[in-house]
């Protein structure tokens, strides 16, 4: 695995643009994996040279990394995988892609993902779907799976990603990578296309924790462009706290999930606990509702969001119709694939009058009991574990049928996103197949560095 | 269970501004019923006196002062995002 140290030294080796070239060579020949729609290369290579000549520096200075194609960033369309936006050239950046384009990182290409960020397997792109990085018959994860694949690949040393209810820490978990959802209002949303906004974070994909740590502390902080992101609070920790108290979420370690997937975190339990950690199963009743809840909320607010792509004043507008409302009804009909319009119904139906009280309202309600859990469990706990998903990667094509089934797969990487919890990713083995495995680490709200700094301690090990 | 009709669907898509093609609404249509009865399991959750969490950070409110931001867009960046324009302007189809 190529962390970010190694590829500063071999910049200072040979040059920004040896290493640019390089990770575009890379890119170019893993194609097959389809996980990148759009190379950024004139523009990468530009600032590549720039970064030799002295006119550019900073922290990650040449650096290359890759974004998911639902940031808005120079050099690419911004496709958010769909149809719909296609050929969409962006006039402004993300804030996250703007903060580290200020430290010298260079942004090589824009990462496949399921379109607008609707799914768990990156099948639901518009471009066809990523493969897995160990296995090309099982799926990559998603949505950002794009991310995950170049950065298991070794294409860059990290990659950006959107975590909305698992997007980033469950392709984390399936191809043996870093992921990191942050705290809720951690970094700034601005030039990041939608979904529902009371739960969409950006975070990121890596090698290693330590450069996870590195890419959070520079995007982290507030942006008067989100009026949601909290006042910057991460600072790096060089040692993780001793003597932790630690709860294995127990409804995460029951019968329906894999044996394998099971074993390697209670491996992982047994290395806390060398490390004089104290381990104890805890219950979390709610999260038993927490999938309810969530596909009902997150549908509501992507219906609200997703009502801009009309067709009027960017994206692509369908042709030959008479009316707006043929205008509005074919342009979307055309842009988004099924899983978009699946949510987007279903958002229109459980806000519909009538129906408001029952769904909506209740699951808000819901919500807020979860809420009460997790707080109760923290005033005792300074961290949850648990797996990330209840099996290995999947075949392609495997739950594309039912998407019930495919939602299924969320249940553990939902619960910490309703209620804007930080929650980290980390590989701790294989399975009998070779297939990685994550353990999922949650805590209290603004626990990120903690959290990293437990998952570094325990990684060197 | 919830079951969804035909006519659901199409009612659903006229709010949701879909002109869903008829393969796609025959689909739907099982998706749509087997997700809402999924979800229809908070039914039995009682939140009897529960305040509903519509967002987690407890911020309320948050102002900004005044003043223009020069966010270094200008407007024919933003006219050349969209499908069609002319004179400056943002072309659609007759509304009337």
């Amino acid at each position: 695995m190529t962390n970010i140290s190694d590829i500063q030294l071999q910049i200072k080796n040979t040059s920004a643009r040896a290493v640019v070239e390089n990770s575009i060579k890379l890119a170019k020949a893993n194609s097959e994996y389809n996980a990148l729609l759009n190379l950024t290369e004139e523009r990468a290579l530009l600032r590549a040279d720039k970064i030799d000549a002295g006119l550019i520096g900073g922290r990650l200075a040449g650096v290359p990394f890759v974004v998911k194609d639902n940031f808005l960033a120079f050099g690419a369309p911004t496709t958010a995988a769909s149809k719909m936006l296609e050929t969409f050239n962006t006039p402004l950046q993300a804030t996250a892609v703007e903060k580290l384009e200020a430290e010298g990182a260079i942004c090589i290409g824009k990462a496949n993902l399921d379109a607008f960020a609707h799914g768990g397997s990156t099948e639901n792109s518009a471009f066809g779907p990523t493969k897995n990085a160990i296995d090309q018959t099982k799926v990559a994860g998603g949505s950002s799976g794009g991310s995950a694949v170049v950065t298991a690949l070794d294409i860059v040393p990290f990659a950006l990603g959107t975590d909305t209810g698992g997007s980033i820490r469950q392709p984390a978990s399936f191809n043996g990578v870093v992921g990191v959802k942050p705290t809720y209002g951690t970094v700034s949303r601005y030039g990041v296309v939608a979904m529902a906004n009371s739960t969409d974070t950006i975070g990121v994909l890596t090698s290693a924790v330590a450069d996870a740590e590195l890419v959070m502390s520079i995007m982290s902080g507030e942006d008067e462009r989100d009026m949601t992101t909290l006042p910057d609070f991460f600072k790096i920790e060089p040692c993780a706290k001793s003597n932790q108290n630690i709860g294995l979420i127990k409804d995460f370690m029951a019968e329906g999930v894999d044996p394998e997937v099971r074993a390697s975190i209670n491996k992982y339990v047994d290395k806390l606990r060398a490390d004089g950690h104290t381990v104890t199963e805890v219950d979390l009743p709610m999260v038993e509702y927490a999938l309810a809840i969530y596909y009902i909320i997150v549908p509501a607010e992507i219906s609200s969001n997703l009502a801009r792509y009309d067709g009027i004043r960017y994206g692509s507008r369908a042709g030959g119709i008479k009316t707006l409302a043929e205008l509005y009804g074919q342009t979307r009909d055309q842009g988004f694939v099924t899983e978009n319009k699946r949510r987007i119904m279903i958002g229109s139906y459980v806000l519909s009058s009538g129906f408001f009280d029952a769904y909506y309202l209740q699951a808000q309600k819901a919500r807020t009991l979860l809420i009460n859990e997790f707080n109760e469990l923290f005033k005792t706990y300074d961290a949850l574990i648990g797996p990330v998903a209840p099996t290995t990667a999947f075949n392609l094509g495997e739950n594309t049928t039912d998407p019930v089934k495919m939602y299924l797969n969320d249940i553990m990487t939902v619960p910490a996103s309703l209620v804007g919890l930080p929650a980290i990713s980390v590989p701790v083995g294989v399975s009998s197949l070779g297939m990685p495995i994550g353990v999922q680490i949650i805590g209290p709200r603004q626990s990120d560095a903690s959290l990293l700094a437990l998952a570094k301690s325990e990684e060197l090990k | 269970m919830t079951k969804i009709t035909r006519d659901d669907v199409l009612h659903l898509a006229q709010l949701s501004s879909l002109q869903l093609g008829d393969t796609e609404i025959d689909g739907l249509q099982i998706d749509i019923s087997n997700i809402l009865g999924y979800v229809d399991q908070l039914s039995k959750l009682d939140t009897q006196g529960i305040e509903p969490t519509y967002q987690v950070t407890g911020l309320e409110s948050v102002w900004r002062d005044d003043k223009i931001i020069d966010y270094g867009v200008s407007c024919e960046d933003l006219l050349a995002c969209a499908p069609e324009s002319a004179d400056n302007q943002v072309k659609v189809p007759k509304v009337l």
